[in-house]
């Protein structure tokens, strides 16, 4: 019986309590015709150890590969401490901080998170956190139509991860919300601003701005926020956080910024772990905060004066206003966040510029490096952060294989997502990556392309 | 203190970002940022201390017994994260060809099996990351089903009055008006209620089972033709499913959808508030509606499906597998369990729970049910109590903080006033349970000796009571360093 501590002696005291005989008298209320049988299909229990080496025999399977895949989840080094402390067992085994006086270590380190974000980002206010990425642009489309009250449509480049707008489409799909396609320079790799004209006559409730956009390129993000608030449209820029520690945050994009910074979390210290637990994060200007999905902390004190930290504005919340809330969103992504809290600390504006820098780059170097191989080239023309496009004479997949067989991954097959970039393929080399694996990479693409 | 008052400028880590600066000649100047973030330049000690420090100001299922109806709060087995937490496993790329990922995708597929069988469904999707997506999904499948059938007159959705908050705010987000039946005074759907509430516009009906209530709902067999017969569809909250973990599946009681709470009944941590994870199970009909993507297995090899394969697909609601490693940690839960582990689960959740509730109407405290078997939880009012001593189930909530145990669930349902839902889950033992008896004793005779006292509480915690009021009307949600 694992996890149930109950002593026969327990079990006889509790029934004789309760006035039952058994315990299958407590299921008396429910009709017998409902009772299932045997779980069949589910295996008999493992110990401890057993379990252990089923999992390590699974692991190894696995194995290890030099990773230079990127496309929305990058490989960073993540300090020992991260993960050590947000493992407690205080942080791990907690609940939502409803209790506030019992959850003060959750609720101070998430007003601390709010603050980094919201510097990191340049805006007013963060919320705690949303599922991922995607989903945090599908909440920030939600919100700029709740917030501009004429318009349902949103101008999305094609610039932005494919599956985040596969996301989008999912969830907003069901409300009358219109998503209306912006299509990029294919030479330059990204949204060029003089595209917008053909838009001039329409209205729009805002412009998702990608920035790095998926190709890594980066986007002229001043004229297109000013375009945008040109046309009384909101801004949103969707955007990797460790970038920010080196690009312009979207609070100062343009004359006025932008309105809404959404992103993946998970390179703040997140383990790639197959795609999650990952965490979104969300920012937006001050005029916004009632429309803001999510949990939010605030600072206030206690009846003695001391500071201390609640969940406040939880009158936009499902709990309270039931169908009328801003989102049906409980959770936030808590313990992805303890993580990136603490990663933030450690690394500090200095590091986690360097940790830009670095794998800024190293792409770069790795893209140079690429280029002087015969029939391989550069996709776009324009300035990338740490993650580029090549274009290939031949098949992608035959040589992503035999890089495969050689322990590397890659990159990723663009034509996955964009059919019609046949032999294009998106690379990215993080500072993990030191000069001797950039050398490696690029003899063994030598040796795969033959 | 707040991490960033520990900061002094200058002051960074040396051995966790790299030791050179690098050149970023590549990227335009009016791109780059032009005035540093304010993120704490702190030593590595400072930050360890700092935040081990916080850990330590919060309660949680490792220090402390956490009754917390409807949340299933059970012992996280460690083993479970360390599984989860294998280093093949952690560097694994989402997009990394499935050639390079068996071991991973044998467990997913696993898990799904294995969830089939418990739950009665025909097919499982591990994709939803939270209990609120796990019900969004959900009620999109239904709405996919409709109008698969052509069938776009079907515009309502039902909701008991108990219900989650979550569950009328997730049909509003489907594009469904909601109509919300009332319950009788047994705590069970009012029939007659759900009768005139359904008709040619009814896409379905939304129901826990066991309620929010704590109790088994008796008609939920003449509930499900009710809805059936009028042509909607019968979706399962699975919130409360460790009730019946091993005892009722929900494909049997005639539901065509389910989500599933795995940060609840399969142990999965609750992390201070996420990552949850909420697989969906469908019935045979709805199969083709499930979201992508999910794992199959032919040839002895493990692969996604995905949108190519389910042109029907509602599509994908998270950027890749939803939470993948939380899932490899339930995955580790149901095996540890096992089969008699599996069935034992809900046995011991309900001895726990009625044993409460007998010991508690014993001393004195009023159940919101009296005539009823409580589920794995059951509700506590203190309706007479605040009548005449003024002492609210707030205060009572917090007066047990006092007492190192965590409150219970309060205020909810909205529908009995005064409550404390109460859920021990079967990993406690009687005496945990029997000292958290004696602690709510001690409270009963404070409330008629020294009500004041009670309604201050909390008295020994860091902090006494919290000014929300103060926190709503004077947003303040970011530090400042000149503040």
């Amino acid at each position: 019986m694992p996890f149930i501590p109950h002593t026969q002696d327990d079990i006889a005291e509790m029934l004789a309590s309760i006035g039952a005989d058994s315990i299958e008298t407590l299921f008396d209320e429910i009709p017998d015709d409902l009772k299932s049988g045997r779980l069949n299909k589910v295996p008999p229990g493992l110990s401890e150890m057993e379990i252990t080496r089923l999992m390590m025999e699974r692991a190894n399977q696995d194995g290890f590969y030099q990773n230079f895949i990127g496309a929305g989840a990058y490989e960073h080094h993540i300090p020992a401490a991260v993960w050590q402390i947000t493992t407690r067992g205080e942080f791990y085994s907690s609940y939502t901080p409803y209790q506030a006086e019992a959850s003060q270590g959750t609720l101070q380190l998430l007003y601390e998170y709010q603050t980094m974000m919201a510097s990191l980002t340049g805006m007013d206010v963060s919320n705690a956190s949303l599922y991922d990425g995607a989903t945090a642009l599908a909440e920030a489309v939600l919100m700029a139509v709740r917030s501009h009250r004429s318009s349902r449509r949103i101008l999305m480049p094609q610039t932005v991860h494919p599956v985040y707008k596969k996301v989008v489409h999912a969830i907003v799909g069901n409300q009358k919300i219109d998503i209306v396609e912006l299509p990029f320079c294919t030479e330059a790799g990204r949204v060029l601003p003089e595209s917008l004209e053909k838009f001039e006559n329409e209205e729009f409730a805002a412009l998702v701005i990608p920035q790095p956009n998926f190709f890594g390129v980066l986007e002229q993000v001043n004229e297109l926020t000013d375009w945008a608030h040109s046309k009384k449209a909101l801004a949103i820029g969707v955007v990797n956080p460790v970038s920010l520690a080196l690009l312009t945050p979207p609070g100062e994009w343009g004359s006025q910024g932008a309105d809404i910074a959404v992103g993946e979390g998970q390179p703040l210290g997140i383990p790639l772990s197959s795609g999650g637990p990952y965490f979104g994060f969300m920012a937006c200007k001050n005029s916004l905060i009632r429309q803001i999905p999510g949990r939010i902390i605030g600072r206030t004190n206690d009846l003695d004066g001391k500071q201390g930290f609640v969940l406040t504005l939880q009158a936009r919340e499902q709990h309270i206003r039931r169908s009328k809330a801003t989102s049906n969103i409980c959770t936030n992504q808590g313990l992805m966040v303890t993580a990136a809290t603490i990663y933030m600390s450690l690394l500090g504006p200095d590091g986690l510029r360097r940790v830009a820098e670095h794998s800024h780059a190293n792409t770069t170097d790795l893209i140079q490096r690429l280029e002087k191989i015969p029939g391989v080239e550069s996709a776009f023309s324009s300035p990338f952060f740490h993650e580029a496009v090549l274009k290939l004479q031949k098949p992608v997949d035959d040589v992503l294989a035999k890089m495969r067989a050689r322990g590397i991954l890659a990159g990723l097959n663009l034509q996955v997502f964009y059919p019609e970039m046949e032999n294009t393929l998106l690379v990215c080399a993080t500072e993990t990556k030191t000069e001797v694996d950039i050398q490696n990479y690029v003899t063994q693409f030598e040796q795969a392309l033959k | 203190m707040l991490i960033f008052e520990h900061a002094r400028h200058g002051r960074r880590n040396y051995s966790q970002a790299p030791t050179t600066t690098a050149s970023t000649d590549g990227i335009p100047k009016q791109l780059l940022r032009k005035k540093q973030p304010l993120l704490p330049e702190v030593s590595e000690m400072d930050t360890v201390r700092h935040y081990t420090r916080l850990s330590q100001k919060n309660f949680s299922i490792d220090t402390e017994f956490y009754p917390l109806g409807s949340c299933t709060m059970k012992y996280n087995p460690r083993a479970c994260n360390a599984l989860a937490m294998l280093p093949q496993f952690l560097s694994r790329h989402p997009l990394a060809p499935e050639d390079t990922g068996q071991g991973f995708l044998a467990c997913m597929y696993d898990l799904q099996e294995i969830l089939k069988d418990v739950t009665g469904m025909a097919g499982i999707s591990l994709a939803p990351m939270a209990g609120a997506q796990g019900e969004l999904i959900g009620v999109m499948m239904i709405r996919a089903y409709h109008e698969s059938r052509g069938d776009y007159e079907r515009t309502e959705i039902i909701v008991p009055d108990a219900a989650h908050g979550t569950n009328p705010a997730t049909a509003v987000m489907c594009g469904f008006k909601v109509v919300e039946i009332a319950t009788d005074k047994e705590g069970n759907v009012d029939l007659n209620a759900l009768k005139a509430a359904v008709g040619p516009q009814t896409a379905g009906l939304m129901l826990t089972n066991p309620s929010t209530l704590g109790v088994f709902e008796e008609n939920v067999t003449e509930m499900s033709r009710i809805v059936h017969e009028a042509g909607g569809l019968l979706y399962y909250d699975g919130a409360n499913l460790n009730a019946v973990l091993g005892k009722v599946k929900p494909g049997d009681m005639g539901f065509d959808v389910i989500h599933i709470n795995l940060h609840k009944t399969f142990s999965t941590p609750h992390g201070g508030g996420g990552p949850g994870s909420a697989p969906v199970g469908v019935a045979k009909r709805l199969l083709p509606f499930l979201p992508v993507p999910f794992v199959k297995l032919e040839n002895e090899t493990y692969s996604w499906v995905a949108e190519k394969e389910c042109p029907q697909s509602i599509g994908r609601l998270s950027a890749h597998m939803g939470n993948a490693g939380v899932l490899l940690r339930a995955y580790v839960y149901v095996r540890l369990l096992g089969r008699d582990g599996m069935h034992r689960v809900a046995e011991f959740a309900t001895l726990n729970a009625n044993y409460l509730m007998a010991e508690l109407k014993k001393a004195g405290f009023e159940i919101a049910y009296p005539t009823r078997r409580a589920s794995h939880e059951f509700i506590v009012t203190l309706k007479d109590t605040k009548e005449k001593t003024g002492v609210t189930a707030m205060n009572l909530a917090k007066r047990l903080l006092d007492k190192g145990f965590h409150a219970p669930t309060t205020y909810f349902p909205i529908l009995v006033p005064e409550c404390l839902l109460i859920e021990p889950a079967e990993t406690e033992s009687k005496q945990t349970l029997d000292a958290f008896v004696t602690a709510m004793k001690e409270i009963l005779t404070e409330i008629q000796e020294q009500p004041d006292m009670v309604k201050n509480a909390p008295h020994s915690m860091p902090l006494r009571k919290l000014d929300d009021v103060k926190a709503a009307r004077e947003l303040d949600l970011r530090w400042k360093p000149d503040a």
